[in-house]
């Protein structure tokens, strides 16, 4: 087997796609429209990407439901729940082009569900202040990634009508994880992986290289994401000397299953909150309440009768406080928890069964009813659920430009979960899905016009060899057990460099991640090449060692707490902080940390807040010029 | 906590056997936290495809005491204590290593299945569709395409023969959908049923139906309403008279 | 579409496993009752068919459905309410104008189809157990394409059942006029338990409205359809149900006929 194993297989494309998400197969669409030659790498089976998962909806200021809908608001809802920490031109793009992008899908084949006039329906979800999510029950990603796996289809099916061959042009490889990507003076020029299946290598040659390749979940002990979230878009983009930013905000899902342990983790749809489902602690008190912060005052109801009210009459009522950002719900949780208040196994409860009828449960949360029967023996149309927080997406990522998705390696885009900067310090439920369309269709799009003016790549013997020694060398180790190893870096993470934070506890975080460092290096796989967990458990840790460190050194740096990045010993934001971004780079080896001052928002941005509201997050050097567009007088003064 | 026998079948293309391990169960498990257990604990090397570990990306199928199962959906209660559980891969498709097949079969089936076609002069943000008239065909895209149903699909488990005429129950709740979709601008999705996917080998025996973890009703609502579309076209007396007094073109039987 | 390596639809081996199956639940049991249940009530059906007496119940006009309607020459002229044009032959039924459609209906009717093609014919005998048989070609070719004429014998056990009504109707009548008795209600359960099944036939659900694309631009329609999908969820309970309902109407009846027990009469 061996010489037939070492032999690389040989392939080149203009445009090659690492991840088979909603982003990486909405810009295999949109760079195969284009006219380019296109192949898309899979790390699991073609449709099993991390997408699937997704739950509520795909965000789209439509207006179906709420004609008062708009991409401001949409926009300002963004802003708000990212702490402002957002880059304010990726989620203006993101909330103009969200409904073209939505509506796309129906002409691919999507059946969203439906409005009594026949449009796309709506859904509420946290921090969104009208019904805005596009869904299909509560299995929303799936519907997304089976209708763009369609599509593919359907265009592969065109090529073999014009020329006779499926794979003329567009080519899904499933089963293959990429694990080095190569450059030569700034600029990609192909990549390097190994098909899971056989184990055998391959190395493609292709000028412009789109990351679609999720997040870094996978690093933390309780998580919603599964084994393929080991942060490998991340770390290739940190070894092709790209930069990563925002990598300290890390999002907690507030509602994770708690019960059983197997489970714990597992995702339970913001869904059950935004159709009526409440949040109760040990005492049976509704403690939402209690955790509305000051930013956010205005919008949420102070009382359940209010609250209650908001689901029929949302124009004389405030949102429950249930319904706030992600990060506000998941520490309120944990403060509950924290303080006795927990439920039997260490979660708060989510109760929907007394609020809501069980067929009103049935139809609208078909999977979280069907969940928890099959793996907690818990009817949610009887009782409540035990839910907690858990890992479930980094807002960090590949520093890109904003209208071309480029990352500042020429040829080197990003788009979707490994992208950074669209979401600031913390994402709102519903905008990843749609955010995937968005830029995967930019993503593809400028990777296509890239190849288009590079011309083809080609690639070097000696580098190909090298990056298969790499990837051989965990058979030649006498070191440790790979699960083991990940097991330790996922308690590090979850002990130090969870939802609340220390400077004592990140600077611990980092002298153990330092220590399994060697380990990791040294792992060793058993067995042979053709479909080994281990040896491919192997080769992701060096990825979530990377990604470990990049979160750990910048949750340190950041002293304040900003959405998913909360500091026990530094509450509360500090405007300085929110116009300072965290670099990460790698520097021979190493993870380097630089901070850099996000560009200043323009005047007709700052425009579309309340001089109010814009004065809880900025310095008023910042928001003073926004007062000269709004009301140009009172601006004047209210200047220092 | 207790601890059980799990036989798990460990193999290639080139053969292979069931092997026995005795295994740490906790409360609440599922067949695939013990075989994670398996992999962490005593076989590191055991091949074993998943993602999502909630019922939600059906990449996990295998077959569990005999019957086809995702995984992750197995709960280990299930089984008696004292019980030894046998875990073996799908059989219907080749075997790549130990619980994984290749799947590309459905793969091969699905491309071969004319794409939805979007209905002309309709642009983007104009498809108007009610919610009774999607609800059909919004069953069968809850479909995780975990292929047990093809799996267990007795024309292609028992017959390899029958693999190049039959595409197997997905990919007929696919052309159901397709057929039942209030905009799809085709109309021959039933002679493509009936002509290029074989779903004239169906004998109904409902195994499909049996095993589909997302409770699809793939029998009664897929395949029987598209063999009885097949029937309205080809053998059905009423719809013949009436073609032949009324001369009525073939299509104007969409409504 | 994907790519992997070297494979194609019916290229390299499966997992050598040598156990047929791994099943340890009793698989059997469904298909051996089946058989028990099928070839019990066509051995009864079979001998009350060609027994040609004791159908009819002269005083309260009670007609056994496997006599209905009764067209033969030998037919009790009250019983026969469409003529009597049948020659009297010991190996021709009476109602053998009907019961053919009806044998036929059923015979093709996709729940039975389901039941004895897993338990007279194995294939498959339980799912992800093996067929017991070497080749297949499903219902591709002749006989079995046959199966898609069920539409014809739904039309004819549609007028049948209506038939089977007007019987039940008739039968409400003493030798005083009106009456009714526990006879009545057998025969009204039993038409009630043939019309579910009728109506619940998947033949039935196509033309009622799903072959359909807008449900929304017919509502009568997909209202009767909503109400035949209803029924036919539990297809196979109302094959069963009328199954033991027609043995039991049929005995009945033939028992007040012979005289082995009098008719419990409420009315006259």
């Amino acid at each position: 087997m061996s010489e037939t194993a070492n032999e690389v297989e040989r392939l080149s494309c203009d445009v090659l796609i690492i991840g088979a998400g909603g982003a990486g197969l909405r810009a295999a669409v949109e760079a195969r429209l284009a006219g380019k030659r296109v192949i898309v790498i899979s790390k699991s089976l073609f449709g099993k990407a991390h997408t699937v998962m997704a739950e509520g909806g795909a965000a789209a200021a439509m207006g179906n439901v709420n004609s008062r809908d708009n991409w401001q608001v949409h926009f300002r809802d963004t802003l708000r729940g990212g702490k402002f920490l957002n880059n304010y031109r990726m989620a203006e793009l993101h909330a103009k082009e969200a409904p073209e992008r939505v509506w796309e899908l129906e002409t691919y084949g999507a059946l969203f569900d439906r409005t009594p006039e026949g449009k796309i329906s709506q859904r509420n979800f946290g921090g969104h202040e009208y019904p805005r999510l596009a869904h299909v029950g509560d299995r929303t990603g799936l519907e997304l990634i089976r209708t763009l796996q369609q599509k593919l289809v359907s265009l592969q099916q065109d090529d073999a009508a014009e020329t006779g061959e499926f794979e003329e042009r567009l080519r899904v490889i499933d089963e293959t994880t990429i694990t080095e990507l190569f450059t030569s003076d700034g600029a990609v020029r192909g990549a390097f992986g190994y098909r899971r299946n056989t184990g055998r290598f391959l190395a493609i040659a292709a000028p412009a290289i789109v990351l679609a390749t999720g997040g870094i979940g996978r690093s933390f002990k309780v998580t919603s994401n599964s084994w393929e979230y080991t942060g490998d878009g991340h770390a290739l983009a940190l070894r092709a000397g790209a930069s990563l930013i925002n990598m300290e905000f890390i999002q907690f899902h507030p509602t994770g299953m708690v019960w059983p342990p197997s489970v714990r983790g597992i995702l339970v749809t913001e869904s059950v909150r935004g159709d009526g489902g409440i949040l109760k602690n040990s005492e049976g008190k509704r403690f939402m309440f209690d955790y509305v912060p000051e930013v956010f005052k205005g919008q949420y109801a102070d009382s359940p009768e209010e609250a209650d009210g908001w689901y029929t009459d949302p124009d004389h009522n405030r949102r429950p406080p249930e319904l706030l950002p992600r990060d506000e719900v998941a520490r309120a949780i944990n403060s509950e928890v924290k303080s006795g208040r927990g439920s039997e196994h260490g979660g708060v409860y989510l109760d929907i069964a007394s609020r809501r009828d069980a067929e009103y449960i049935i139809k609208k949360l078909p999977s979280m009813h069907h969940q928890f029967k099959e793996l907690a023996d818990v009817d949610i149309t009887s009782e409540p659920m035990e839910v907690g927080p858990t890992c479930h997406y980094v807002m960090g990522g590949v520093e890109v430009d904003a209208d071309t998705a480029a990352s500042s390696v020429a040829g080197l885009f990003a788009a979707g979960e490994v992208s950074g900067g669209m979401h600031g310090s913390n994402r709102l439920g519903g905008n990843s899905l749609s955010d995937l369309l968005v830029f995967g269709k930019r993503a593809g799009e400028h990777a296509a016009a890239h190849a288009e003016r590079s011309g083809p790549a080609e690639l070097g013997e000696d580098e190909i060899a090298s990056a298969a020694a790499t990837a051989l060398r965990p058979f030649e180790g006498e070191g440790e057990n790979p699960y083991e190893l990940q097991a330790a870096l996922q308690a590090v993470n979850g002990r130090l460099v969870g939802i609340i934070r220390r400077a004592s506890e990140l600077e611990e975080a980092l002298v153990e991640l330092e220590a399994l460092r060697p380990r990791v290096a040294n792992v060793a796989a058993t067995g042979g090449r053709a479909y080994n967990p281990g040896w491919h458990l192997a080769l992701d840790l060096r990825n979530m060692m990377l990604c470990s460190m990049a979160t750990a050194k910048a949750a340190l740096e950041r002293d304040e707490s900003r959405g998913g990045h909360t500091r026990e010993d530094a509450p509360g934001m500090d405007p300085q902080w929110r116009k300072t971004i965290l670099v990460s780079t790698l520097e021979d080896g190493e993870v380097r940390l630089r901070r850099q001052t996000a560009a200043p928002m323009p005047d007709e941005i700052l425009a579309l807040f309340e001089t109010s509201e814009l004065a809880k997050y900025m310095t008023p050097e910042e928001y003073q010029s926004a007062d000269r567009a709004e009301a140009p007088e009172a601006g004047q003064e209210d200047a220092e | 906590m207790s601890t059980r026998t799990f036989r798990v079948w460990r193999g290639d293309d080139e053969g292979g056997e069931l092997a026995d391990f005795d295994v740490e169960v906790n409360e609440g498990e599922v067949v695939l936290d013990v075989i994670h257990r398996i992999q962490a604990e005593q076989a590191p090397d055991l091949a074993v495809r998943w993602n999502c570990k909630a019922g939600k990306c059906g990449s996990c199928s295998a077959e569990v005491n005999g019957m086809p199962r995702l995984m992750c959906m197995t709960r280990m209660n299930l089984f008696d204590e004292g019980e030894t559980v046998t875990v073996t891969p799908l059989r219907t498709f080749p075997v790549i290593r130990d619980l994984v097949t290749d799947v590309s079969f459905n793969y091969e089936k699905a491309r071969q299945m004319p794409a939805f076609a979007p209905p002309e002069g309709v642009a983007p943000g104009e498809y108007r569709m009610q919610q009774v008239d999607v609800e059909r065909s919004q069953e069968f895209r809850k479909c995780i395409e975990c292929f047990l149903c093809q799996n267990t699909c007795h024309v292609v488990r028992d017959h390899e023969e029958n693999k190049p005429p039959f595409s197997g129950p997905r990919l007929f709740i696919r052309a159901a959908e397709l057929a039942m979709h209030p905009l799809d601008a085709r109309t021959d999705r039933r002679e493509t049923a009936q002509d290029e996917q074989g779903l004239g080998y169906c004998n109904i025996t409902k195994c499909c139906t049996e095993v589909c973890p997302e409770h699809i009703h793939i029998t009664d609502n897929g395949i029987i309403p598209m063999k009885e579309r097949v029937a309205g076209d080809r053998y059905d007396p009423l719809v013949w008279l009436g073609r032949k007094i009324f001369r009525k073109d073939k299509k104007s039987e969409q409504a | 579409m994907t790519t992997t390596d070297d494979t194609s639809v019916s290229a390299p081996p499966r997992a050598a496993i040598a156990a047929r199956t791994f099943r340890t639940d009793n698989w059997m049991r469904l298909p051996v009752l089946t058989v028990i249940g099928l070839t019990a009530w066509v051995a009864y059906a079979t001998f009350r068919v060609f027994y040609q007496g004791d159908y009819w119940v002269a005083d309260y006009h009670y007609l056994t459905p496997f006599y209905s309607p009764c067209v033969s020459e030998g037919c009790v002229p009250e019983s026969a309410h469409f003529g009597r044009f049948l020659p009297d032959h010991p190996l021709l039924p009476y109602a053998a104008l009907s019961l053919p459609f009806l044998l036929v209906f059923r015979l093709t009717c996709y729940y039975y189809r389901k039941a004895y093609y897993r338990s007279f014919w194995l294939s498959p005998p339980a799912c992800a157990v093996p067929d017991g048989h070497a080749k297949y070609t499903g219902e591709t070719r002749f006989p079995l394409i046959g199966q898609n004429l069920h539409r014809y014998f739904f039309y004819a056990a549609f007028l049948i059942s209506v038939i089977n009504t007007y019987d039940a109707i008739l039968a409400f009548h003493s030798p005083e006029g009106f009456g009714f008795g526990l006879g009545n209600l057998v025969l009204l359960a039993n038409v009630v338990f043939l019309w579910c099944y009728t109506f619940g036939c998947h033949s039935c659900r196509h033309i009622m409205g799903g072959r359909l694309r807008h449900f929304s631009k017919h509502p009568v329609r997909y209202r009767l359809w909503t109400i035949s999908s209803t029924l036919n969820n539990r297809h196979m309970m109302w094959a069963w149900i009328t199954l033991a309902s027609l043995a039991l109407t049929d005995f009945y009846v033939m028992a007040v006929a012979a005289g082995w027990f009098p008719d419990l009469r409420f009315i006259n």
